[in-house]
């Protein structure tokens, strides 16, 4: 493995799988009483959030706290795009703490890159998520949550549906489900989907209808309101007709095939309750598995001793 | 100003890379030119001129020298400074100050802080519109007759995007041969742009700046500048889309010239993949395509000039997080290194070329008199010595620039320049300067 996971590029096959069996053996770790190990005693992690995002930084604390890791939360809003404390004093600052590990979300991409690449810190960087780059800790989550229900996802077929074009899951999963050896097909309005696509290791279709019944796993992305204004699609209406995951739509999904969404959700709009809430959806789980994911991650780079 | 003799014997150079001869400069003149060794030194101080090439002084279309308002960055003396370890004798200081240079109060005292700095002729660039909101004209006329004598109008960093209003200002700098020099983007097509918008700009999840959003307004502009027969420049062309607009303008016969800046003509934008801000620059690098595209368009003439587009920052606007940082690069002091890299090593352009591309043809589009003419008995002695046998490593440390935002550092590049001489003294002699 690299020193930092800023991109699910970072993660050759060996590197993803060596993550996702190790999450499975850290996750026998929640069902314990004691949902915690020794591994990273006296090794501190630094969440570094420059955006809300309350959800990925309780996983990523949960997930340093059951390795016995010290961890420091820093709320950095108001980051150097808005004239706060600027990125680089901030990582000075985070350095004469000796943070080991810091997991870094920020509304820019590339922050991360910039954090380990500028020589301001010494210790590994985790990306929680950076602009509309990536998230690939969050792609780990979704492979891992697909392989404990499909088995090995080889010529698995993964529909990833939404807001392409601003999601940073929606990179980090193309890459890292190609690198795992599935079949992702992306599914947006022609608006939402990246200028270059057609480079990506992937299909991309318009049409959610033609693809959904071949289907092992569909993902629905968040769609933000604020889309609307900027003339991405006409409606919301319109948006969940032609895009949505609704009740008609899951009669073509087949039985064994799962629903995946990165939260939060925008229920009624590119997921209906019914889609959510259902037998095959599988949101709740991805949610108890980021932690895993996110212990191993941090396991592996910062290189603990066995898990026990 | 300088201490140094006002006659000087430039021996042995080859003027615009032909045959080695002696050129004499007496009185702010070029007084007498002679075969290698022909020429006799009495009285002058002689420059050893064996393996130099001789240009005429180096004319800029494009220099934000910041001042005033971003003293921080660069000042006019900084600035104009750079400029002559750069080989410049003349650069156009562009109007986006604070205050706006859009009065004719503001250029006088730019042009008046040029004269007193003495590196460069500075030729202040007045705004097309006030405050260069794009709203109104600026008074052009008050700056066209000032002691600055503005003759290039130019909102950069901002396009003047109203269709009517640029068509105005097209119209009305008629009156005293002046020209617009539009920077041409299209401001809802780059809303929060950050890179040139392509595979890479998707994979790095940075927003898109579009090649049409500059076409669409050099098409337009071309068009208006046809119609209404007035001079248009288009600043810092970037795409191998404008080129073929600009080809097409020309053979229209309308009065359309254009720029290419130093960066444009080497860099692409793979580099961005680093998230280094120091490639962060507006029109942004765009692909290798685009690269050839302008160097062929610099080489046949359909891009007229080479500017640099000089832009210094900072250090706090560029170490930090991409979307966060300034645009631009500095450009002064590497510009003819690039250019000989970019067109004369690899064969596209030979120093009469460049001679034309860097001072000739700059200096008639700004209406710089005195400047980019021949290396010949009777003219100003406004004369560059490069020497294309050196190579150097950019160090952003020794940059005589305030600011150090080169994306050269560390690159090697070919060509020094050994001397700049204004009105016949040297204002920089091994790159140091003699005030």
């Amino acid at each position: 493995m690299k020193r930092h996971l800023l991109s699910a590029a970072d993660l050759s096959r060996d590197d993803a799988l060596l993550v996702l069996d190790t999450a499975e053996e850290l996750a026998r770790v929640s069902d314990r009483a004691v949902k915690k190990l020794p591994t990273l005693r006296g090794r501190t992690v630094v969440n570094l959030f420059f955006e809300d995002s309350t959800r990925t930084r309780i996983s990523f604390e949960a997930a340093a706290k059951r390795l016995s890791a010290d961890v420091i939360n820093f709320s950095a809003k108001g980051s150097s795009l808005s004239k706060g404390e600027s990125l680089k004093d901030t990582a000075l600052t985070l350095e004469a703490m000796g943070a080991d590990a810091v997991v870094v979300r920020h509304s820019a991409s590339g922050a991360p890159h910039r954090l380990a690449t500028s020589g301001w810190i010494g210790g590994s960087v985790v990306n929680a998520g950076d602009g509309t780059h990536e998230h690939p800790t969050q792609a780990l989550l979704d492979a891992f949550t697909m392989r404990r229900h499909l088995g090995p996802l080889t010529d698995r077929r993964v529909i990833i549906v939404g807001d392409v074009l601003h999601s940073r899951v929606a990179r980090s999963n193309v890459l890292l489900l190609h690198t795992l050896g599935a079949e992702v097909t992306l599914v947006a309005p022609p608006t939402l989907l990246p200028v270059g696509v057609e480079t990506w290791p992937c299909a991309a279709a318009y049409d959610l209808d033609s693809v959904l019944p071949k289907a092992d796993a569909v993902m629905m992305l968040r769609v933000q309101r604020e889309r609307m204004g900027a003339a991405y699609f006409p409606s919301v209406r319109e948006y969940s007709r032609r895009y949505g995951l609704h009740a008609g739509r899951l009669g073509v999904l087949p039985e064994h095939a799962l629903i995946l969404h990165p939260g939060p959700m925008n229920r009624g709009l590119e997921i209906t309750a019914e889609a959510a809430d259902g037998a095959r959806s599988v949101i709740v789980e991805q949610v108890a598995n980021g932690v895993s994911v996110r212990m191993a991650v941090l396991y592996l780079l910062l290189g603990g001793s066995e898990p026990g | 100003m300088s201490e140094h003799p006002a006659t000087w014997l430039l021996s042995g150079v080859r003027p615009l890379g032909g045959a080695a001869c002696d050129l004499l400069l007496r009185a702010g003149s070029i007084a007498e030119v002679g075969p290698a060794g022909s020429l006799g030194a009495a009285g002058a101080e002689v420059l050893d001129g064996d393996g130099l090439v001789a240009l005429p002084g180096l004319v800029d279309l494009h220099t934000h020298l910041r001042e005033p308002g971003r003293e921080d960055a660069e000042t006019v003396e900084t600035g104009t400074a750079a400029a002559a370890v750069g080989g410049y004798v003349a650069v156009h200081a562009m109007a986006n100050t604070d205050p706006v240079a859009d009065t004719a109060g503001v250029v006088e005292q730019v042009w008046r802080l040029g004269r007193e700095a003495g590196h460069v002729d500075v030729r202040p660039v007045g705004a097309v519109t006030a405050g260069l909101e794009g709203e109104r004209l600026a008074e052009l006329g008050a700056m066209a007759d000032s002691a600055a004598g503005v003759r290039v109008f130019s909102d950069d960093g901002r396009c003047v995007s109203d269709a009517v209003l640029m068509r105005r200002a097209l119209e009305y700098v008629k009156a005293f041969d002046g020209v617009i020099a539009q920077h041409a983007q299209e401001p809802r097509l780059t809303e929060d742009a950050q890179m040139n918008e392509g595979e890479l700009s998707g994979r790095l999840g940075l927003r898109g700046w579009p090649a049409v959003a500059e076409e669409a307004v050099i098409a337009r502009d071309a068009l208006l500048a046809g119609h209404v027969g007035s001079r248009l420049h288009v600043c810092h062309v970037s795409t191998a889309g404008s080129v073929d607009i600009l080809r097409w303008a020309k053979s229209k016969g309308w009065r359309v010239t254009a720029e290419v800046t130093p960066h444009h003509l080497l860099l692409s934008d793979e580099l961005v993949s680093t998230y280094d801000p120091v490639y962060k620059v507006n029109p942004p690098l765009r692909t290798r395509d685009d690269v050839d595209a302008l160097r062929v368009a610099l080489a046949d003439g359909t891009v007229d000039a080479v500017a640099t587009d000089h832009a210094p920052h900072p250090v706090e606007d560029k170490e930090c997080e991409w979307a966060a940082a300034a645009f631009g690069m500095v450009g002064l002091e590497t510009a003819l290194s690039v250019v000989q890299d970019a067109m004369v090593d690899s064969g596209l352009l030979d120093w009469a070329g460049v001679a034309d591309r860097m001072s000739v043809r700059p200096a008639r589009i700004g209406r710089v008199a005195g400047h980019g003419r021949a290396l010949a008995v009777g003219e100003p002695a406004h004369v560059t010595l490069v020497d294309p046998a050196a190579r150097r490593a950019v160090d952003p440390a020794t940059l005589a620039s305030r600011s150090r935002n080169t994306p050269y550092a560390g690159m090697s590049l070919p060509g020094r320049v050994v001397a700049t001489f204004l009105r016949g003294r040297p204002t920089q002699l091994d790159g140091k300067l003699t005030s």
